[in-house]
C-alpha cells in the first residue's frame, strides 16, 4: 500500500466496483473513465496555481510585487478573475460562424488537457501507454493549430483572421524541428511509448546524451505554446490582439486557461522525454516519490519558461519563421543524422555509448558555432560595404 | 453483435455521412470541416482494428493539413467564401457515373480476396509494437518497399523545390545573386536597407 499507493488504488477502486454486481470489463472500462476524468479535471484545477505562480514570478523579474490583494499572497486572484470571466456575457460578433465561433475554444483547451494522456506522473500513474505516444503529442498538437484558425476565422474579423493565419504559419513551422527533435528520445530508448522513454533513461538523462535535441524540442515547443519571444498568437501592440480578439467572458477565458496550461505541459514533456520523468533515488521502493521528483523537475523546467518569457522581447513575424527555416531545421536535421549515426557506430564497435553521443554533440555544437559566427562576419561585411557606399553617395 | 462492431458501424456511418456533406456543404470552410469529421472517423477505425500508429498519423498528417487547405480556401476564393452558387456543373452525371463504376470495380476487386467472406477475421499475433517496428524496417528493406519509398521521397522532393520556384517573385530572383538589388537609388534607403540585414533578415 505504501510502496505503490496508485496501483492499490485502482485496485481497490475496481474491486469496489465488481463487489457492487458490475462485470469485471465494465469496472475496468469505468475505472479507466474516472480516471481520464479525474486527470484532466487534475490538470484544469492546477491551471488555477499556474496562473497565479506565473503571474508572481513574472512580477518578480520585472521588479513588481504582482497579485497581492486577494488572499493570502494574492492565492484567490486566480478564482476571482475566473468569477468574472463567467459572469460577463459572450458576446458574439455579428455575422460570426456561430457553430465554428462556439467550438474553438473547447478544442484549443481539449488540444492541451489531451496531451496530458500520455504523459507518466509517476510509475503506473499515466492516463493511458500507448505504443505511440510521441506521434499522438503531435497529432494533438494539430488540432491545437486548428482550433486556433477556426477562431479567427469564424469571428468574421481581418485583424482576428489576419492574426490566425501568421500564427498557423507560425506553429506549424515550428512543428517542423519539434517532430524531429522528437525522433531523438525515440531512437535512443528504442520506442515511441512515454514509459519506455522514461524507463530508458534509468542509466543516463537523454538531456546528457542528446542536449542539442532537447535544446531544439524545448525551443520548438515554446513557439508551440505561443510563449514570449514566440507570442505572435498574442500581439497586442501588432494586430489589436490576435486570433482571439472577438472572444470574450469564458470563451475567452478558455483560449487563456489553454494558453497557460501549454506552459507547463512543455515543460513536463521536456522532463518526460529528456530530464527522465519521475526517475530518481528509491523510487522504485515508493513509487509515489515518483510523482515528486516528475513535479519538482517539472517546476524547475517551467521557471525556466517563465524566466524567458520574462526576459526575451518579442521578435518580428519574419525572424520567427527565418529563425526555424534557416537555423532550427538545418540543426535538427544535422541532429538527427548525427545521434543515429553516433548511436550504431557505439552500439557496434562498443565504445560507451554516453561519452560517444557527448563527443558528437559537441561537436556538432562547435561546429554550429562556428557556422553561426562565419555567417554573421558575412552578414557585417556587406553592411558595412553598404554603409560605406551610402555615406560616399550622401557626401556627393 | 459485439460492442466493437457497434462502435464500427456507429463510426462508418459519421465517415460516410460527413464525407457526403464535403459535398454537399456550401460554405468552403463548412466543407474542409466535415473533411476533419470524416478522416477523423477514419483514424477511429483505425483503432477499433489495432492499427494505432496508423491512427496517430492520419489526425497528424491530415487533420493537421486541413488549417492549411483552410488558408488556401480562404486565399483562392473571392468574398471570402460565402460563395452560394450552384453545387452541380452541367457534367455531374459523368461523375455519378464514373464514381458507381470505381465502387463496383473495387468490390468486385476485393470479393476476391478469399478470406472476405470468412465470418471471423484472422486474429493478429504479432504485439503492437513489433506491428510499428516491422512498418519501419519493411520501408528500408530491399526486398519490400525501399524502392517506393525513396522514389516517394525523390517526388516530394522534387514537389518542394518546384513550390519553392513558383512561389519565388522575380525581383527576389535576381536579390538572390546581389542581396541588396541592382543599385541603391538613395543614401537613406542603402541604410535602411543594412539596418534591416542587421535585424535579421531582409524584407
Amino acid at each position: 500500500m505504501i510502496s505503490d499507493p496508485f496501483a492499490t488504488l485502482g485496485e481497490l477502486l475496481r474491486e469496489l466496483l465488481v463487489s457492487l454486481g458490475l462485470q469485471a470489463p465494465q469496472a475496468n472500462a469505468l475505472v479507466n473513465f474516472l480516471g481520464a476524468g479525474a486527470l484532466a479535471t487534475a490538470v484544469l484545477l492546477l491551471t488555477f496555481l499556474l496562473i497565479w505562480v506565473e503571474r508572481k514570478v513574472l512580477a518578480r523579474l520585472q521588479d513588481r510585487l504582482g497579485p497581492n490583494r486577494v488572499g493570502p499572497f494574492g492565492l484567490l486572484q486566480t478564482i476571482a478573475d475566473a468569477a468574472k470571466l463567467l459572469t460577463k456575457e459572450v458576446i458574439v460578433p455579428s455575422g460570426a460562424d456561430k457553430l465554428i465561433y462556439y467550438i474553438a475554444p473547447p478544442l484549443a483547451v481539449m488540444s492541451v488537457v489531451g496531451l496530458w494522456a500520455v504523459i507518466p506522473l509517476a510509475p503506473n500513474l499515466i492516463g493511458t501507454d500507448v505504443n505511440v505516444g510521441v506521434i499522438y503529442l503531435v497529432s494533438i498538437g494539430a488540432i491545437g493549430t486548428l482550433a486556433i484558425l477556426l477562431a479567427g476565422w469564424s469571428s468574421n474579423n481581418k485583424y482576428a483572421l489576419l492574426g490566425a493565419f501568421r500564427s498557423v504559419a507560425m506553429l506549424i513551422s515550428y512543428e517542423v524541428p519539434m517532430v524531429l527533435a522528437l525522433l531523438i528520445p525515440t531512437m535512443l530508448a528504442g520506442s515511441m511509448g512515454t514509459v519506455a522513454i522514461v524507463e530508458g533513461q534509468r542509466e543516463m538523462w537523454f538531456v546528457v546524451l542528446a542536449p542539442l535535441a532537447a535544446f531544439l524540442f524545448f525551443t520548438s515547443s515554446m513557439a508551440e505554446a505561443g510563449k514570449a519571444p514566440f507570442d505572435l498568437l498574442e500581439a497586442e501592440s501588432e494586430i489589436v490582439a490576435g486570433y482571439n480578439i472577438e472572444y470574450s467572458s469564458m470563451a475567452f477565458g478558455m483560449f487563456f486557461v489553454g494558453e497557460f496550461l501549454h506552459g507547463f505541459t512543455l515543460a513536463a514533456l521536456t522532463v518526460t522525454l529528456f530530464f527522465g520523468g519521475w526517475l530518481g533515488p528509491g523510487v522504485d521502493q515508493y513509487t509515489w516519490l515518483g510523482l515528486f521528483y516528475f513535479g519538482l523537475k517539472t517546476a524547475v523546467v517551467y521557471f525556466a519558461v517563465i524566466w524567458i518569457r520574462g526576459t526575451l522581447p518579442r521578435l518580428r513575424i519574419d525572424q520567427v519563421n527565418a529563425f526555424n527555416w534557416k537555423f532550427l531545421v538545418p540543426l535538427a536535421l544535422a541532429v538527427v543524422v548525427v545521434t543515429a549515426v553516433a548511436d550504431k557506430l557505439a552500439a557496434a564497435q562498443g565504445w560507451d555509448r554516453t561519452w560517444t553521443l557527448v563527443a558528437a554533440n559537441g561537436l556538432m555544437f562547435l561546429f554550429t558555432i562556428v557556422a553561426l559566427q562565419f555567417y554573421a562576419r558575412s552578414l557585417r561585411r556587406r553592411i558595412q560595404t553598404r554603409l560605406a557606399a551610402a555615406s560616399a553617395a550622401g557626401a556627393r | 453483435m459485439t460492442a466493437a462492431q457497434g462502435l464500427f458501424l456507429v463510426t462508418a456511418g459519421v465517415a460516410v455521412i460527413a464525407a457526403v456533406m464535403v459535398v454537399a456543404s456550401q460554405r468552403l470552410v463548412h466543407a474542409a470541416l466535415w473533411l476533419v469529421v470524416t478522416l477523423g472517423a477514419v483514424a477511429v477505425t483505425f483503432i477499433l482494428l489495432d492499427a494505432s500508429f496508423l491512427a496517430m498519423v492520419q489526425v497528424a498528417v491530415y487533420i493537421g493539413a486541413i488549417a492549411i487547405l483552410i488558408i488556401f480556401t480562404v486565399m483562392l476564393t473571392r468574398r471570402v467564401m460565402s460563395d452560394s452558387g450552384p453545387q452541380a456543373n452541367r457534367t455531374w452525371w459523368l461523375a455519378v457515373f464514373i464514381a458507381v463504376v470505381m465502387f463496383g470495380g473495387l468490390m468486385a476487386l476485393l470479393a476476391q480476396i478469399p478470406a472476405w467472406w470468412h465470418a471471423t477475421p484472422p486474429v493478429l499475433t504479432a504485439s503492437a509494437e513489433f506491428l510499428v517496428e516491422d512498418l519501419g524496417a519493411s520501408l528500408v528493406d530491399v526486398d519490400r518497399y525501399v524502392v517506393p519509398f525513396e522514389v516517394a521521397s525523390v517526388l516530394l522532393l522534387a514537389a518542394l523545390i518546384g513550390a519553392i520556384v513558383l512561389a519565388r517573385p522575380a525581383e527576389t530572383r535576381d536579390r538572390l545573386v546581389d542581396p541588396w538589388g541592382p543599385a541603391s537609388p538613395s543614401a537613406p534607403a542603402a541604410v535602411d536597407h543594412a539596418q534591416d540585414a542587421f535585424d535579421g533578415e531582409a524584407k
